[in-house]
C-alpha cells in the first residue's frame, strides 16, 4: 500500500510539474496579454491542484489535509480575480486610442 | 542540508535582487521586489525559520511591495522627467565611490563576526518554560524582549503620523486617498465580499496560533488589513476620516495597554515590562490581543495614505 502511494505522489506532483513549466513557456512565447494569461492560469489551476492531490495522501491528520485544499482554493479564487482584472485593464488600454 | 537543490533559489534571489537593483523602470523595479520578497519566503521556509517566513511574506513582500507599488503609479507621471535629467560625471563617481565605501564597510563587518557567534540561545531555552508560551518567537518578543517589540509598534504609529503629515491642510482630518469606485456587480465588488469572511477566519487563527505554532500578531494583523483595504478598494466601504476619536482611540489603544501592563510589572514584579510570576502566559496573550487591532488599523491606513478630500467632497 505504501509504494502504491509513493507512486500515485510522485505521479501526480511530476504532472503538477509539467504543468507549471509548459504555463512558464506559454507566459514566455504567447504573443500576447490574454493568452499569456490563459498560459499562466493553467499553472496555477491544474499544476498547484496536482502537486496538493500528490500531497494528500503524505499529510499526518486531516486538518493539514484540509488546509492544503484551502491553500489550492485560495489561489484558485485570487488567480482568477487577479487574471480578469488584468485583462479588463488590458481591454481598456487596447479600446483607448 | 544544503545540496544543489537550494543552489537554485540562492541564485534566482541574487539574480533578481541585482536586477531589482538595475531595473530602469520604478513599476518594474517594485515588481522584481515583490517577487524578491516572495523568494525570500521560500529561504526562510527552508531554513526552518517560519515566523520569519510568515512576516517575510505579509510585511516585506505584501504590505512594502504595496506601498512601492502606490509610489511607483505616482511618480509615473514625472518618471520620464525625472529621467531625462542625468547626473553629471563628477555625481556618478560620488555616487559609486560612496556605494563602494558602504559595501566595503559592511562587506569588513561582516566577515569580523566572531565564529562561533555569541548567543543567548542556550539561557532562553533554559528559562523559555517560565512564560508557558509554546512558540519560542513569541516567548522572546514578548517576555525576553519586549520592550524591542513596544518600540515596534510605536515606531509604526509613528510611520502613520509620517504619513499623516503629508496631507494638505485643507485635507486634515479628511478621508485618505480617492473615493474608490468598482463596478458593484463586477469581479473586485465579488472577491470583496467572498473574500474577507475567509480572511478575517485566516487572521484570527494564524494570531492565535502564535502562542505555540508559528504566527503571531502582525502576520494576522497584516492580513486583517488586507481584508480591509479590499472592500475599500472595491468601493464596497470608504476610508474612515482620519479625525473620528474610534479611530484615534483604537490607533493608540494596543501600544497603551502593552505600556499599563509594563509599569504595573514595574510595580508588582520588580521592573519595567516584567511579569509577575504565574501570569505571564495571560499578560502576553492579553498584550497580543490589544495590539492586534491597533496594528490592523495602523497598518492599513498606512496604505490608504495621506487624507486627501474631506466629508463633503
Amino acid at each position: 500500500m505504501k509504494w502504491a502511494l509513493d507512486i500515485f505522489t510522485i505521479v501526480a506532483v511530476t504532472a503538477g510539474a509539467f504543468f507549471f513549466l509548459a504555463g512558464t513557456v506559454g507566459l514566455l512565447r504567447f504573443p500576447d496579454v490574454f493568452t499569456r494569461l490563459h498560459a499562466l492560469t493553467k499553472a496555477d489551476n491544474l499544476g498547484l491542484g496536482l502537486v496538493i492531490l500528490g500531497l494528500l495522501p503524505r499529510v499526518d491528520s486531516v486538518f493539514t489535509g484540509f488546509k492544503l485544499i484551502c491553500v489550492w482554493l485560495l489561489v484558485l479564487l485570487s488567480g482568477s480575480v487577479a487574471s480578469q482584472l488584468i485583462a479588463r485593464a488590458e481591454r481598456r488600454r487596447e479600446t483607448r486610442p | 542540508m544544503i545540496g544543489w537543490l537550494d543552489a537554485g533559489p540562492v541564485v534566482l534571489i541574487l539574480a533578481l535582487g541585482v536586477w531589482t537593483v538595475l531595473a530602469r523602470d520604478t513599476f518594474a523595479a517594485a515588481v522584481g521586489f515583490i517577487a524578491y520578497g516572495l523568494l525570500l519566503t521560500l529561504a526562510w521556509v527552508r531554513l526552518s525559520g517560519v515566523d520569519v517566513a510568515l512576516t517575510e511574506a505579509a510585511i516585506g513582500g505584501g504590505l512594502t511591495g504595496a506601498l512601492l507599488i502606490g509610489a511607483a503609479t505616482r511618480l509615473r507621471t514625472t518618471e520620464a522627467a525625472a529621467r531625462a535629467e542625468t547626473p553629471g560625471p563628477f555625481t556618478k563617481v560620488l555616487a559609486a565611490l560612496v556605494a563602494a565605501l558602504v559595501a566595503a564597510a559592511l562587506a569588513l563587518c561582516v566577515l569580523a563576526l566572531p565564529d562561533p557567534a555569541p548567543t543567548l540561545a542556550p539561557e532562553v531555552a533554559a528559562n523559555i518554560a517560565v512564560t508557558e508560551v509554546g512558540n519560542p518567537i513569541t516567548a522572546v518578543l514578548l517576555a525576553f524582549r519586549a520592550m524591542d517589540t513596544l518600540l515596534e509598534a510605536i515606531v509604526l504609529l509613528f510611520a502613520l503620523i509620517g504619513v499623516w503629515s503629508l496631507a494638505p491642510d485643507r485635507a486634515w482630518g479628511g478621508r485618505p486617498g480617492p473615493r474608490q469606485y468598482a463596478d458593484p456587480n463586477g469581479i473586485l465588488a465579488y472577491v470583496a465580499r467572498v473574500l474577507p469572511p475567509i480572511g478575517i477566519i485566516v487572521g484570527m487563527y494564524i494570531f492565535w496560533v502564535g502562542a505555540d505554532h508559528p504566527g503571531g500578531k502582525f502576520q494576522g494583523a497584516t492580513i486583517i488589513a488586507a481584508m480591509w483595504l479590499l472592500t475599500i478598494m472595491a468601493g464596497l466601504t470608504d476610508a474612515p476620516p482620519i479625525g473620528r476619536t474610534w479611530l484615534r482611540v483604537g490607533l493608540v489603544a494596543g501600544p497603551l495597554v502593552f505600556i499599563a501592563i509594563g509599569i504595573v510589572g514595574a510595580i508588582s514584579a520588580g521592573a519595567f515590562l516584567a511579569y509577575p510570576d504565574g501570569f505571564a502566559k495571560p499578560l502576553i496573550i492579553a498584550i497580543e490581543l490589544a495590539l492586534m487591532p491597533s496594528l490592523a488599523l495602523i497598518l492599513a491606513l498606512m496604505l490608504a495614505g495621506a487624507p486627501q478630500r474631506m466629508e463633503s467632497e
